[in-house]
């Protein structure tokens, strides 16, 4: 067992894992920050994808150690501490960007980390950054278009299948 | 996943020494080696990170040459590798954002995936594969399907790339995989054109001999137009067959040297 120390949402935190141990494991079993979700475990889907150090990465296809010393965010660091949502999480409620909600943690780290490097994407920027962040529910769409009203861009001309 | 030890070595030195004990790894990214070990393909007893190596990061141009690190991500180089446009766009194209914040360079080419995109690159580019023994040729440097000229132990420490004169890769994507179905890298170097070829030959990456020939006599879609590959030895499976894949790498190839810059 090694050690391991991270900040994770602003927040010292530290564990006893094996060299086996991946990041998504450390943060849902061992830091009970379930949001982050697994959903194939194969590094396909993005359910599971945070950001270290200010990158978007699939927590699944991580080693815990290998996040020693980082800074991570989670989902359940997006919202404000009052609970009030930040303007990607709004923007999927206000334009229906989940059904199941399974696949929306991904898909809203994977929006911020986008819009952190480029705050007015086009919609194509928004559909090849989401290329890694698989839905079985929504069609994409409307997921498309609340990172696009996130962005403070005009959507009511986009599509809405 | 079976468990492993896990050491993070800060040099090339003590990275070397780690992976000279019984069953020792390196890890690069991950993007490959930790999905192959959850399916236990793979069970080393022991992984040698290289992400603290800080003489195995960086991407630097000088001259005619570009000099990527062993352990430099997919996004690094489609972020920093402006020297060499065509390199640039083919890293940002493996994969997805996040796998390219993980994969390296290093991993790409030690793996030697049949289908993956840095090893067309590093042949089109006559790269120079530089590892903690010695400096190893593109052109002898793969050696199959995921087999590669290197040594147990031995690790990429960086790549040399000579920027050619004009360039471009041009890959089908598989789209649920994303990594190549077929895809060809066309280089114009001043003592001639190279085309390596990915996704499409049972043997991994080669160069079409034939096709490169002709360029070098005529840099034009039209100079290759009455050629084909035998589609023997070509992979064939569900996504397409040896005669699918052997037809696109002409397409592929044509569509590379018309969108060369
Ligand atoms: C969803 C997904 C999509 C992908 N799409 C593509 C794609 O479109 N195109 C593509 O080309 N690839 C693709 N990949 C693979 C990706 O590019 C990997 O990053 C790459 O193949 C391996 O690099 P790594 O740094 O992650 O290596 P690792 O997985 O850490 O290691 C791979 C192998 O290389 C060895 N190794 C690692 N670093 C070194 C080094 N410096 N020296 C010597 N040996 C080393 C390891 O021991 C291991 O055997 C994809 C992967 C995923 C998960
Ligand atoms: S759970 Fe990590 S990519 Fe699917
Ligand atoms: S909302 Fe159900 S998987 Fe995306």
């Amino acid at each position: 067992m090694t050690k391991v120390s991270m900040t994770v949402n602003g927040t010292a935190a530290s564990g006893e894992v094996e060299g086996r141990t991946l990041l998504s494991s450390f943060l849902r079993e061992q830091l009970g920050l379930t949001g982050t979700h697994v959903g194939c475990d194969t590094s396909q889907c993005g359910a599971c994808v945070v950001h270290v150090d200010g990158k978007a990465v699939k927590s699944c296809t991580m080693l815990a150690a290998e996040a020693d010393g980082a800074e991570v965010a989670t989902i359940e660091g997006q919202a404000a501490a009052d609970g009030s949502l930040n303007a990607i999480q709004a923007a999927f409620q206000e334009h229906h960007g989940l059904q199941c909600g399974f696949c929306t943690p991904g898909m809203v780290m994977s929006a911020a980390a986008l819009l952190k490097d480029n705050p007015k994407p086009s919609e194509q920027d928004v559909r090849e950054y989401l290329e890694g962040n698989l839905c079985r529910c929504t069609g994409y769409h409307n997921i498309v278009k609340s990172i696009m009203a996130a962005s403070g861009q005009d959507v009511s001309a986009l599509a809405v299948e | 996943m079976y468990n492993f030890e896990y050491e993070k070595p800060s040099s090339v030195v003590d990275a070397v020494a780690a992976l000279a004990s019984d069953e020792a790894q390196a890890l690069g990214g991950g993007q490959t080696l930790i999905p192959t070990m959850k399916q236990r393909l793979a069970s080393p007893a022991k992984l040698v990170s290289l992400s603290g190596v800080a003489e195995m990061q960086g991407v630097s141009a000088d001259g005619g040459l570009l000099t990527v690190g062993g352990a430099v991500t997919h996004a690094e180089v489609a972020a920093q590798a402006s020297a060499y446009p065509a390199l640039a766009r083919m890293a940002g194209r493996i994969g997805d954002p996040a796998v390219r914040n993980r994969g390296t360079i290093g991993g790409s080419l030690a793996n030697n995936d049949p289908s993956a995109d840095y090893p067309a690159a590093a042949l089109a580019s006559a790269a120079t594969v530089v590892t903690n023994a010695r400096e190893i040729a593109a052109d002898d440097f793969f050696q199959g399907m995921f087999d590669t000229a290197l040594d147990e132990g031995e690790i990429i420490t960086s790549v040399k790339f000579a920027v050619p004169q004009a360039a471009s890769y041009q890959k089908f994507v598989q789209p649920a995989s994303r990594f190549a179905l077929v895809g060809v890298f066309v280089a114009k170097h001043a003592d001639g054109v190279r085309v390596a070829v990915t996704g499409a030959s049972e043997e991994g990456v080669f160069r079409w001999g034939e096709a490169e020939a002709a360029l070098s006599a005529d840099f034009a879609a039209d100079a290759i137009a009455g050629l084909s590959l035998d589609p023997s030895g070509m992979i064939g499976d569900l996504h397409g067959t040896k005669e699918y894949r052997a037809h696109l790498v002409g397409v592929m190839t044509k569509r590379a040297v018309a969108a060369a810059t």
